[in-house]
């Protein structure tokens, strides 16, 4: 620890004990999360790859190239396409599916809250991988549970994994499924803040179920909705895991998304450079989208 | 992020240091050495049943085999490389030699192999030794083999009036026009999914081309030789011979096979297990292998299959070599057939009773005869992703042959970019060397 020594002589400022206290955070973040950070930033002004690997002086400084060249690659855009597709579709839709199940579960009517809370929290704390294994045997086209169900109705099987118009919806059917008990979780917390009192005098004045719904819950819920949203969207945009074990980002690259794009690029072809550049342009676009959201949120309530 | 050579080397030594202490303490020293394989799939599981005899040969020595996944296996290896903590012995993709070689990952064997009795040179198959070349240096023994015959019907050819496979181009065309006329609308002739890089690849071998030019500095897809071949590989699609199908709209090949709706297919040596197992009893007597046609008479297919290859770091070289030389001796290979139905990289062992009597690998001997090793750039495997990327557009008639073709060479131009550069430079790192 490097943290400076308070010396006795002098009477120690309020400033100087505050980073003395804040030093081993300080230095840890700095070292685990700044240093990295610098580091890659570097990385993706060079060319740094497999050559690079067996000598450094392979390495060669190349400025924004990289940036440059991944926005003009296709493939980049198409994973952005994807991503967006899939926090855009996906991120509303975990919302909406949180948001119910916490008002089901907040209802008065409902008996064994703690046993359903619990059963609902339980994808969200198995690893993803093996839930992501196992749900590519439901979605199996022969053999799949989704496609016997399908075929209890009459409806012809469906390529859930293989066909590219279907296997992203799979995977943001998935996500919801694994993500939604996290979030119901905050919105059950949300909703007992509500003072009960304002549904009372909501009764009294005559305001139906949907009306008290719309003019006291989703109003009172507006910072945890703020909350839920970015810190969703943020974690979505970061797609990697669902595709990479369920699809490996295909059929025809429909299921590639940024992150794995990166992936690809930096440990299957060991393009660290390129890849260091892709991971800050998704830096950007999530800033980005935070920002937005956030002037949403506050045009709204303005 | 880039430590030298000798800061890396210097943790190694620390490391290998309290490791040791720390072994100590609990066993004593002891001077055995234990040799790291890393091996991929299911050779992987099973090479371990071929170490207890290794070891009783050579009391005192240890075999540590550790399975990797083949989807995790090049980035472990490479990370095992940055890392410093390489195996001994590692089964290596042959098209992966190429890359650890350029890093200089790679122990060269050529001194070892010259005054081996047990691995000597002349017994392999040619085109598959050489995809361990790089440069003049050899960087791996070959494992076993692999390489691309086409499975048929040989009844519904024999319905179209041929006893065998036809060895040109033109003739096989001709049969397979003649297939066609008999079958539905929805029945094809020749099955090659869409997102397969090697036919289109073996075409254009087939028709001379090189693939790269100039020391690999340069893709040749937009050269005559090549546009050649991947005309008669789109003209397939567009004649209705094949069917424009990706892999993964293909549920079942031996189902569809079963039900005649396709009546060849070009594979690799594995599937003649799967095809014995899953081919319905009534059905064995009516698929055949045969090896590849060519322009004017048997062509040449791809040399596949898996090395296995010294690491420079590894502390036991000697003891290293020793288990290299018996993985290659005839009867651990035949025995390694036996377990995994891969074929031997000695020629010798073919000679052998159990392989020699198994008609459906004949046309597979014979191919081996005729392989062709891809380019031996690092790069390889990236220019054959996009080879398919770009093929799948012509062969759904998105874009001309000629488009593709540019747009290939331009993108192939652009990985082998910093290759270019290196060569400029004269440094030593990228080891040169095509076919």
């Amino acid at each position: 620890m490097t943290g400076r020594k308070p010396s006795l002589s002098i009477p120690a400022e309020a400033n100087t004990a505050a980073w003395f206290f804040l030093a081993p955070a300080l230095l840890l973040i700095g070292v685990f999360f700044f240093l990295p950070v610098a580091a890659s930033l570097l990385l993706s002004v060079t060319d740094f790859d497999i050559y690079g690997i067996a000598n450094a002086s392979n390495t060669r400084f190349v400025g924004l190239q990289n940036y440059v060249k991944l926005l003009h690659t296709p493939d980049f855009w198409k994973a952005l396409k994807n991503t967006f597709y899939f926090a855009f579709v996906g991120g509303p839709l975990t919302i909406a599916v949180s948001l119910g199940a916490a008002l089901l579960l907040n209802s008065k009517l409902v008996r064994f809250k703690g046993f359903f809370r619990t059963i609902y929290f339980t994808p969200f704390v198995t690893t993803l991988v093996a839930v992501a294994i196992v749900w590519r045997y439901l979605y199996h086209t022969r053999y799949g549970l989704f496609n016997y169900g399908l075929s209890k109705v009459g409806v012809a099987p469906i390529d859930w994994l293989g066909d590219p118009h279907w296997a992203m919806p799979a995977i943001i059917l998935m996500a919801v499924w694994k993500s939604f008990g996290y979030n119901m979780l905050i919105f059950i917390a949300g909703l007992q803040a509500v003072p009960e009192e304002l549904y009372d005098a909501a009764e009294i004045d005559g305001a139906g179920a949907f009306r008290r719904f719309f003019s006291i819950t989703l109003p009172m819920l507006a910072p945890t909705l703020v909350f839920i949203s970015v810190i969703t969207m943020i974690g979505y945009f970061q797609l990697f895991a669902e595709p990479y074990v369920m699809t490996q980002g295909g059929p025809l690259r429909s299921t590639t998304s940024v992150v794995l794009l990166m992936y690809e690029e930096g440990f299957r072809w060991w393009r660290m450079g390129y890849a260091a550049a892709i991971a800050f342009v998704l830096f950007v676009v999530i800033l980005i989208a935070t920002l937005l959201q956030f002037r949403l949120q506050r045009g709204e309530r303005a | 992020m880039i430590t030298d050579r000798s800061t890396r080397s210097s943790y190694a030594a620390a490391i290998a240091f309290l490791l040791f202490a720390v072994g100590a303490c609990s066993r004593g020293p002891s001077s055995e050495p234990t040799l790291r394989l890393w091996a991929m799939g299911r050779e992987g599981e099973v090479v371990s049943q071929l170490m207890p005899a290794f070891e009783r040969e050579h009391p005192g020595l240890k075999v540590e085999v550790q399975q990797i996944p083949w989807s995790a296996a090049h980035e472990k290896l490479l990370t095992a490389y940055v890392g410093d903590a390489t195996p001994d012995i590692a089964m290596l993709g042959n098209t992966w030699v190429p890359e650890f070689a350029a890093i200089d990952a790679l122990e060269p064997l050529d001194a070892l192999a010259a005054k081996s009795r047990d691995a000597p040179r002349s017994d392999y198959f040619p085109g598959i030794w050489n995809t361990n070349v790089v440069d003049g240096a050899t960087y791996g023994i070959p494992w076993y083999v692999d390489t691309q015959v086409i499975f048929y019907r040989s009844d519904l050819l024999a319905a179209a009036g041929y006893k065998e496979m036809p060895t040109t181009w033109a003739d096989w065309r001709t049969a397979m026009q003649k297939i066609k006329s008999k079958m539905s609308a929805r029945q094809y002739p020749l099955l090659i999914p869409t997102t397969e890089w090697r036919p289109p690849v073996i075409l254009g071998l087939q028709a001379g081309s090189p693939l790269l030019k100039d020391n690999g500095q340069y893709g040749a897809f937009h050269d005559p030789q090549f546009r050649k071949g991947f005309d008669f590989y789109v003209s397939l699609y567009h004649d209705g011979l094949a069917p424009t199908l990706s892999a993964s709209e293909i549920s079942n090949i031996y189902q569809e096979f079963e039900h005649g709706n396709i009546a060849m297919y070009i594979s690799g040596p594995w599937q003649i297990g799967e095809f014995t197992n899953r081919l319905p009893k009534s059905l064995q007597d009516k698929w055949m292998t045969a090896s590849l046609p060519g322009i004017d008479g048997p062509g040449a297919a791809l040399a596949g299959g898996a090395s296995l290859s010294l690491f420079r770091r590894s502390n036991h070289k000697t003891e290293a070599w020793q288990l290299m030389e018996y993985l290659s001796r005839p009867e651990v290979q035949l025995r390694f057939y036996t377990l995994t139905g891969d074929l031997p990289a000695r020629r010798e062992a073919w000679r052998d009773t159990a392989l020699a009597n198994n008609r459906y690998a004949r046309a597979f001997r014979e191919q081996l005869d005729r392989v062709v090793p891809t380019p031996q750039v690092p790069e390889w495997e990236q220019i054959a992703t996009k080879v398919f990327e770009h093929g799948e557009e012509a062969v759904r008639g998105r874009k001309t042959v000629d488009r593709t073709l540019m747009e290939l060479d331009n993108d192939v131009n652009g990985i082998l970019e910093k290759r270019r550069f290196l060569l400029s430079q004269k440094k030593p790192a990228p080891k040169v060397a095509i076919r």
